[in-house]
């Protein structure tokens, strides 16, 4: 075999590949095959290395060497500098890598945005081809499924599982081993595994990002699982809109095929197992696992009551286990370090890690995946870099649609399942959106249920017609038509929406709202009461307003505005009429001397 | 795939590839100087009997590192080998037909070839 003295890794995820990742990895082979290195230094598409916000991110072995923001002009200049002259180009170098005052370049797992990261569930995005099942291989790849099928009863890889503390990660936090016991005991001929990578949280991509960076470790877990429920069959429920994934997880499961590690026979001890992918439409209550199961089936997406869960009754009328893409992505690990070792990792009640796609006002966007139990203000301060523009951070959404916010106040909370539940928040899927003085929160409250207004299936009256008068009374606070009782009547709607509506997306729906009056009832009462929107951002709530102290009167103001709203005389104050006034805002941002304010 | 040894050798195959990218740094480094004098003075031929030396000896806790001007250009090629837990050890003036004694007695059985080091040529 070749050995190659350097490798080039570009980041195939979808964030670098929207900044034109695939132009840079064409012209690092045009340049290489030009300078006569192309047989010492070889390309290689990745996963995602989480730090989206940089992209697209270029890393260099073997000297790790960290280029973020690279343009195709830059890609010559790597070639001539650092791969012929062995010199890195320092200004293309991500500047958290170089130490300060120095020209030292620090190893990645001493930055902020890594050093408090632990890499399970994302071990391989970005270190592997994910189009080379031969590189999974060799990061100890498919020696899980080998050790199960070969040492291990079913009983023992369930055992495993439950000593590790493994709960799903798809929202609910059910611990894996009993959900596998489950899917066991249960009585039948025919049963199937089934993975939930629908991923409808708005903002979410940690399961994109595994399927994109490391398909075979799902494939591989749900082998495992095969085998220890008694499944020979498997699904992959991904959305269409997830195109890169759904083309590698193809691959893989065709190359997973070609080396007889799908199929008859694996391993010369009679197992056989083969997966299949659905492609979802993109409906979020296709996340919920009795409509995607109904989906499946080819039925239109709704869910149905539970009990008999899926493990009794799922696929086609018969036993499914299903989980989601992280939770499978941490199987294998268990399996290859052991039950104790996972166990040693996060908190007494959480253990292991968590992915999080970090999104919102926050200077590091991106995937992170960090221990349980480390805390927001770590994820916050450290691993994101805090909020950019000097802002101060407000508040932080878990849990998309289905969860809560912790206000600032709550910072330091540990993120792990039972503190994250008991302040009214959620683990969620991994969802994490941070918010800075600049957001209202009775608008994003808003945001989120016109999120559910819109995906309701709209099978029953609670959450069809329920999450739709909880918008329109939103609606009338945001716009300065609310009343005391108003907030009232949104606090016992959200209560008989939870208790009456039939699966988790009605039941979960309220949580937004519920959790902004809870900690940000203040914002909610100035809406009503002082009809004043406190962050500004609730358009018919704002009025501009001229300090004639400040003005100097050149009449920019004036000249600019779209209605001919303001007034004056050149040299004198001017006025806003907030009768004509339309709140477009132009007239602040026109002001050379600052002097209009919301 | 018919039986766990199969996989056991795709995994050696393809091991000392991927290892390299590995932010570890507890491997031995040979690194070898390519600024314009290192080159002119012939590094690059030098750096290419390296790889194929360790390619073929399948070691896969070496790497082959370039870095920019060591500062005796007089002396180049100039080659660095880090082992960790000892003091560097630099070869100069190097020739491809060196480096097979480099692999063989430093790298691979910790004897410094004495007669190709700096102390040996200034
Ligand atoms: C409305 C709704 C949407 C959901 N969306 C997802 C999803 O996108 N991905 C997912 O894994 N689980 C989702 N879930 C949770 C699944 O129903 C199910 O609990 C999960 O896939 C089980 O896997 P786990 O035990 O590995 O977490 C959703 C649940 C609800 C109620
Ligand atoms: S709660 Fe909403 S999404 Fe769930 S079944 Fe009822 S209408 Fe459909």
């Amino acid at each position: 075999m070749e050995f190659y003295r350097s490798h080039v890794l570009v980041c195939g995820g979808t964030g670098c590949t929207s900044s034109g990742s695939q132009t840079l990895i064409d012209e690092f082979e045009k340049c290489l095959k030009e300078a006569n290195l192309d047989k010492e230094v070889k390309v290689v598409r990745t996963g995602c290395f989480g730090l989206c916000a940089l992209g697209p991110i270029v890393i260099v072995y073997p000297e790790g060497a960290f280029y973020s923001m690279v343009k195709k002009e830059d890609v010559k200049e790597i070639v001539d500098e650092h791969l012929i002259k062995g010199r890195i180009v320092k200004r293309l170098l991500y500047h958290d890598t170089v130490e300060a005052g120095t020209d030292n370049v620090k190893s990645l797992n001493q930055v902020d945005f890594y050093k408090k990261q632990m890499r399970i569930a994302l071990r391989n995005c970005g270190v592997i081809d994910p189009e080379n099942i031969e590189e999974y291989i060799a990061m100890d790849g498919y020696t899980a499924l080998a050790k199960v099928l070969t040492e291990m009863t079913p009983e023992q890889v369930i055992d495993e599982l439950k000593r590790s503390g493994l709960r799903g990660r798809g929202g609910g936090g059910f611990p894996t081993g009993l959900k596998w016991e489950f899917a066991k005991n249960a009585p039948g001929d025919k049963k199937y595994v089934a993975c939930n990578a629908d991923e409808g949280d708005p903002g979410a991509f940690m399961d994109r990002s595994i399927l994109e960076g490391d398909p075979h470790s799902v494939i591989e877990a749900m082998a495992i699982a095969g085998y220890t429920i008694g499944a020979d069959q498997g699904y992959i429920y991904i959305r269409a809109e997830y195109p890169i994934a759904v083309k590698r997880l193809r691959i893989a499961i065709e190359q997973a095929r070609e080396y007889g590690l799908l199929g008859k026979n694996i391993f010369g001890t009679g197992f056989n197992f083969d997966l299949d992918i659905r492609l979802g439409a993109g409906a979020f209550v296709c996340g919920e696992e009795t409509a995607l199961i109904t989906s499946i089936e080819g039925h239109r997406g709704e869910p149905r009551p539970r009990p008999p869960f899926p493990a009794v009754k799922g696929l086609f009328g018969k036993p499914t286990l299903l989980n989601n893409v992280e939770t499978y992505a941490n199987i294998t690990t268990i399996i290859n370090r052991g039950a104790d070792w996972f166990a040693s990792i996060g908190t007494e009640k959480s253990k292991g890690t968590k992915v999080f796609a970090l999104g919102g006002k926050i200077t590091n966007t991106g995937l992170v995946e960090i221990p349980m139990g480390t805390t927001l203000r770590e994820i916050v301060e450290e691993i994101g870099g805090g909020i950019p523009n000097g802002k101060k951070f407000k508040a932080a959404q878990t849990g998309g649609p289905s969860g809560g916010c912790i206000p600032a106040e709550l910072i330091d909370v540990p993120i792990d399942y039972d503190s994250l539940t008991s302040i009214g928040s959620m683990m969620g899927s991994g969802g994490l959106i941070i918010m800075d003085e600049d957001n209202c929160m009775v608008d994003i409250a808003k945001f989120f249920l016109e999120f559910t207004v819109d995906e309701s299936c709209g099978k029953c009256t609670p959450c069809r017609i329920g999450t739709k008068r909880l918008y329109e009374l939103l609606e009338k606070i945001t716009e300065g038509k609310g009343t005391l009782e108003d907030i009232d009547r949104i606090e016992k709607l959200c209560l008989s929406i939870k208790q009456g509506s039939l699966c988790g997306l009605g039941q979960t729906a309220p949580n937004p709202v519920l959790s902004t009056l809870r900690y940000f009832k203040d914002e909610y009462i100035a809406h009503v009461v002082d009809k004043k929107c406190p962050a500004g951002v609730c358009k018919a709530l704002s009025n501009y307003e001229i300090i004639p102290e400040k003005c100097r009167g050149c009449g920019i103001c004036a000249k600019n505005c779209p209605v001919g709203a303001i007034s004056g005389q050149v040299k004198n104050p001017y006025h806003i009429d907030t009768e004509k006034c339309i709140k477009c805002g132009v007239c602040m941002t026109k002001c050379p001397f600052k002097a209009i304010v919301k | 795939m018919k039986s766990i040894s199969e996989l056991q050798k795709i995994r050696e195959k393809v091991l000392s590839e991927v290892n390299l990218r590995q932010d570890r740094q507890d491997g031995i480094r040979i690194v070898v100087g390519m600024a314009t004098c290192g080159i002119a003075a012939g590094a690059r031929p030098v750096m290419q009997e390296f790889i194929s030396e360790i390619s073929k000896r399948n070691l896969l806790n070496v790497k082959v590192i370039q870095t920019g001007c060591i500062g005796m250009c007089r002396l180049e090629p100039i080659v660095e080998v880090y082992v960790p837990g000892q003091e560097k050890v630099t070869y100069v003036k190097m020739t491809p037909d060196k480096v097979a004694r480099i692999v063989s007695e430093h790298i691979v059985n910790g004897k410094v070839v004495d007669e190709y080091t700096v102390g040996a040529q200034s």
